[in-house]
């Protein structure tokens, strides 16, 4: 074992008997052509994947700005049933980045929370949060059903029955003038203590939020 | 211009003698006809020996017991030639525009082409038979222990392979953009974000952003066209190149023949 530490080889060539070396030579030609050919090589690979890579993964990165859009006057909504309204989630690809908000105003007698004090209009997505599906308010029985796998909310978006695993998404809403606008779409948990939006399917409750984080993509509130 | 030996056909494969008495030797146009596609055929085969190539794919041996199971293999290549074909048929009318494009241009091939709704109707349920298909041979290949030493690499070939029929599906059911293809592609999507730590980041992956927005139907157009389709050619290759270098194995029940001397003598 000792003989290999003490027997280190030289860093000319010329020492370890390569044919054909010079004086002072560190690197055989052949060694130096090769690398140099490798390198030139990983330099075109690289210019072609890291942009499609890049393509590929930059819009999880690239988030939407927040928008406010007018839904209606201050008169149509009640306090005590839901008017569902159209918004646009995504601009520019017509009845696909579209989606549908059930609106009511603001009643303290319904919404004792204490995170929704200040809200003066409760708009809850009609996102199913099992998977995604569109639910339907239901106004005799006073809950939101989801056609596809039987999820049902109570009148707070909280889950009463099925496979949904927190409550209905809802979003910011303000009053400008005469207008009722609603803003960014955020998350609850079954507390209705407010998240960043999240997907559907995704818990929030205890160790929730940090196994489902929210990704780069989905702006934090 | 020497005429290369003739390749060592099996018998029925043979070109058989002229009958006696058919144009007693004369060269009608007929024969002249083949001739002509013979001196092709020769002339390609010279520059490529490719003849050789189909020999050994066409004329191998396989053991004793091979039944019709064996076909389903093949079935499912027919059936991904199939959905090939025909998608590139559809491809030559989809617009793939989330703003109404994509169901229109779906409308008009279904509607107003010629035979537009056979090739459509072809490649939806050739996207089942294949499915189905892919199935019955795993489960062949399973039950008759064809996975085994040498053949495990063409196992796991064949995983990849399903699971890529599978991304497949997924992502042409986006396509036609009706109800049923949206909310199934969103509730698809969801079912990925359920998985823990990984799953928002590949559920937005596939959105191409936090929701379904402008560039997701290109997004799954691009992948259902392009990126699938190579990676489904190249390892169909490699999987027949393995099925053909390896062999085919005998069913469970085929006993080997052994010599009379090496059998147990009966008590």
């Amino acid at each position: 074992m000792a003989d290999r530490r003490s027997k280190q080889t030289s860093k000319y060539t010329l020492d370890r008997g390569m044919p054909g070396a010079f004086e002072g030579e560190t690197i055989t030609r052949r060694r130096f052509m090769t690398g140099t050919a490798h390198g030139a090589g990983a330099v075109a690979a690289a210019a072609f994947t890291l942009p499609a890579l890049g393509f590929a993964l930059g819009p999880i990165f690239k988030s939407t700005p927040h928008r406010w859009e007018v839904v209606g006057t201050v008169d149509e909504f009640p306090d005590n049933n839901y008017v569902p309204v159209v918004l646009t989630l995504t601009p520019g690809i017509g009845n696909a980045g579209k989606t549908t908000a059930y609106v009511r105003k603001f009643n303290p007698a319904i919404d004792t929370d204490p995170y929704d004090k200040g809200t003066p209009y409760i708009a809850i997505s009609d996102r199913c949060a099992h998977l995604g599906c569109p639910v339907r308010w239901v106004d005799a029985s006073e809950r939101f059903v989801c056609p596809c796998h039987g999820g049902v909310y109570d009148l707070l978006g909280r889950r009463v029955s099925g496979p949904p695993v927190r409550p209905l998404d809802r979003f910011y809403s303000r009053v400008t003038g005469e207008n009722v606008e609603l803003g960014p779409r955020f998350s609850v948990n079954s507390l209705l203590r407010r998240f960043s939006p999240r997907l559907p399917g995704e818990p929030l409750d205890g160790i929730g939020q940090y196994l489902y984080p929210s990704t780069p993509g989905a702006k934090k509130l | 211009m020497p005429k290369l030996p003739a390749p060592p056909l099996p018998a029925p494969l043979k070109t058989p003698p002229p009958r006696p008495g058919s144009g007693n030797g004369k060269e009608g146009p007929l024969e002249d006809a083949m001739n002509a596609g013979i001196s092709v055929v020769d002339w390609v085969d010279e520059r490529t020996s490719l003849s050789g190539a189909a020999r050994w794919l066409m004329f191998r041996k396989v053991p004793k017991g091979t039944n019709w199971f064996y076909t389903l293999g093949s079935a499912t290549l027919f059936a991904f030639l199939n959905q090939a074909v025909t998608g590139v048929f559809l491809a030559m009318y989809y617009r793939p525009e989330p703003s109404g494009g994509a169901y229109e241009s779906i409308r008009y091939v279904t509607n107003d082409v010629f035979l537009g709704q056979f090739v459509r109707s072809m490649h939806k349920w050739g996207a089942t038979v294949m499915v189905v298909l892919v199935f019955l041979h795993m489960g062949r290949t399973f039950f008759f222990g064809a996975y085994k030493y040498p053949r495990e690499l063409n196992w796991v070939i064949g995983v990849v392979l399903l699971i890529l029929t599978m991304a497949m599906g997924f992502t042409g059911y986006l396509l036609p953009f009706d109800q049923r293809a949206f909310w199934a592609t969103t509730v698809g999507v969801n079912i990925n974000g359920t998985g823990p730590l990984l799953g928002p980041y590949l559920s937005d992956f596939l959105y191409g952003g936090a929701e379904f927005n402008a560039t997701t139907l290109s997004r799954f157009y691009a992948i259902h066209m392009l990126i699938i389709p190579g990676l489904i050619v190249a390892l169909i290759g490699a999987h027949l190149y393995l099925v053909t270098k390896l062999g085919t194995t005998a069913p469970p029940w085929q006993k080997a023949e052994t010599r009379h001397e090496l059998r147990e003598t009966e008590v």
